[in-house]
């Protein structure tokens, strides 16, 4: 069983950092993971995407053509990635972002308005987990404890205040999805 | 210790720092850097040298006068850093010190580009810097083995009084994954016996790589041979997935090699009998292996990331004993997967020995694919 996860907006939407809860969360549930960045010009260019892939067994390659899940935080990224998606797969779309449909029919579309939500909570640099959180009530490969044991386990010092917010911003993703 | 999430860069200056290491000298280079700021955070805390050189000549004749002093020594850098360090790199085997680089391989030639690539495959495996050595060359293909490679490296590397490189393609530097990292060594209280540390009234000792008189040279060179081919008997090391029943092999090290073994995994399930032989130590490489694959098996595909150098040592084994065809991306593009499957596919559909050489053939192939 192997998943593979493409993240991908604008710097400081907290991309990365998904990607290394994603991949925590992963590690907790004894599951293979690779974390794997684009860097460099791609990144000057101000869009940034990671690529998680998650497996029971040793992995291959950490770059996939056709992942089974995007995350497009904006509108490049839903531009660039949505002919990706592996067909049955999933694409959540940050629709606040966003000011188009997604083209495909043969995959699950996700639509979140993440940063307006987020802005609910208060704080919209939240818009990454409750994107999050969409995505995994949904497709379900990571256990929702898992996420928020790496989220505990990954913000600490100044930025512990903000474990329990970004587990309501996932909570709020999920519910969103599911009362859609 | 429990795994924990590294990015490769990271995890092999801790694990370096792990193996007791001394003195650490670099100079920033994407995609090496975050090592450089690991380690001048991690060093000076433990007490030990942290220095940023004025550039890799700087660094690598640093780490050359660190050696000297028989303290555990290394630098990091990246493809036009690495080319920078040759003439200290000869000089350091020529004196016969130990060291370690990790070199986080980047497209070229040139400045090139920032992305992952195996273009520094000829520099080191076939020499290093002028004159007749070889460095002791290994090739990770994950940040676990990356960590455990660099960790014995230091180990090796005394063991022969030989420069240890570990070859990191950029991707490896770059990406995360779980790793557990090993014990922390004490740093070493002994201090070799060829070691130049000053004293005065102690016995005079000189480490130098200039011997003027060609008599003398061409010992001290019979010398180094010797012991490299200790390395050979000893340091041989590969890994195999999928080989026992497998009619074709991929040979691929590195990044490369763990790309072709999803390939191998897809062309498994749908009934293709392929195998992967992964090089992990390229000098020495694994030669006996290639030579039962070619003596076995009807076909052989090179994966690289590279224009096929790692394919010229695999052409000079093999004899023509088998079919060795070829794929690789350059300049710093990673394959796919899927681009190695179509070539396994190719090839189980016609097994039929190629005309001609891969390198040709496979141009032939890419051409229309760089250029869509």
């Amino acid at each position: 069983m192997q998943n593979e996860t493409l993240i991908a907006g604008f710097g400081g939407q907290g991309v990365l950092f998904t990607g290394k809860i994603m991949a925590h969360a992963a590690m907790a549930e004894n599951l293979q993971v690779t974390w794997f960045p684009s860097y460099g010009p791609e990144m000057r260019g101000g869009t940034a995407n990671c690529t998680v892939v998650i497996s029971d067994e040793e992995i291959g390659s950490p770059q996939v053509r056709q992942p089974h899940a995007v995350i497009a935080m904006n509108l490049p990224s839903l531009d660039k990635y949505e002919n990706q998606v592996a067909p049955g797969g999933y694409l959540v779309i940050n629709t606040s972002m966003v000011n188009r449909k997604a083209k495909r029919s043969d995959i699950h579309v996700l639509e979140v308005p993440g940063t307006e939500l987020a802005e609910e909570l208060g704080d919209k640099r939240l818009a990454n987990s409750i994107l999050l959180g969409a995505l995994l009530a949904e497709a379900k490969f990571l256990k929702v404890g898992s996420v928020e044991k790496a989220l505990e386990e990954s913000l600490h010092g100044n930025k512990k205040t903000m474990v329990e917010i970004n587990k309501k911003a996932m909570q709020k993703g999920a519910d969103y999805i599911k009362g859609k | 210790m429990a795994k924990e999430l590294w990015k490769g860069n990271e995890a092999f200056a801790e694990a370096a720092i792990r193996a007791g290491l001394q003195a650490y000298f670099g100079y920033p280079i994407t995609p090496q850097t975050e090592a450089l700021e690991y380690m001048s955070a991690r060093m000076p805390e433990l007490g030990r040298v942290f220095l940023q050189a004025e550039s890799e000549l700087g660094a690598i004749n640093m780490v050359y006068g660190a050696a000297a002093t028989g303290v555990r020594t290394m630098t990091s850098t990246s493809s036009p850093g690495t080319s920078l360090m040759m003439e200290g790199l000869s000089y350091i085997a020529a004196t016969e010190l130990p060291m370690v680089l990790v070199d986080v391989v980047r497209g070229g030639p040139g400045l090139g580009t920032i992305s992952p690539s195996q273009g520094d495959y000829n520099q080191m495996v076939h020499g290093g810097g002028h004159g007749d050595y070889y460095p002791i060359v290994m090739a990770p293909a994950g940040v676990q083995e990356t960590v455990d490679m660099v960790y014995g490296m230091f180990d090796i590397a005394e063991k022969y009084r030989s420069i240890g490189v570990v070859m990191l393609d950029g991707s490896i530097g770059q990406m995360i994954e779980p790793a557990e990292m090993p014990p922390m060594l004490e740093v070493r209280k002994d201090i070799p016996e060829w070691a130049v540390r000053g004293g005065a009234g102690k016995d005079k000792r000189i480490l130098t790589s200039i011997n003027l008189d060609p008599a003398e040279m061409e010992k001290m060179n019979l010398r180094l041979l010797k012991r490299w081919k200790e390395v050979e008997k000893n340091e041989v090391r590969f890994a195999e997935y999928y080989m026992d029943d497998a009619k074709i092999a991929i040979i691929g090290n590195g990044t490369a090699g763990r790309i072709a073994l999803s390939a191998v995994r897809t062309a498994r399930a749908a009934g293709i009998p392929v195998g992967l032989l992964r090089p992990i130590s390229l000098r020495p490489f694994p030669v006996q292996a290639v030579q039962e694959v070619a003596a076995q098996l009807d076909n052989i595909l090179v994966v690289e990331m590279n224009a096929g150098m790692m394919l010229e040592d695999i052409l000079k084994i093999v004899q023509g004993k088998t079919s060795v065809e070829f794929y690789g991306r350059i300049g710093g593009v990673m394959p796919y997967p899927e681009e190695i499957l179509a070539e396994i596919q190719r090839i189980a559909a016609n097994p039929a020995p190629i005309k001609g050489h891969p390198r040709d053939l496979w141009m032939e192939r890419i051409e229309p694919v760089i250029n869509q």
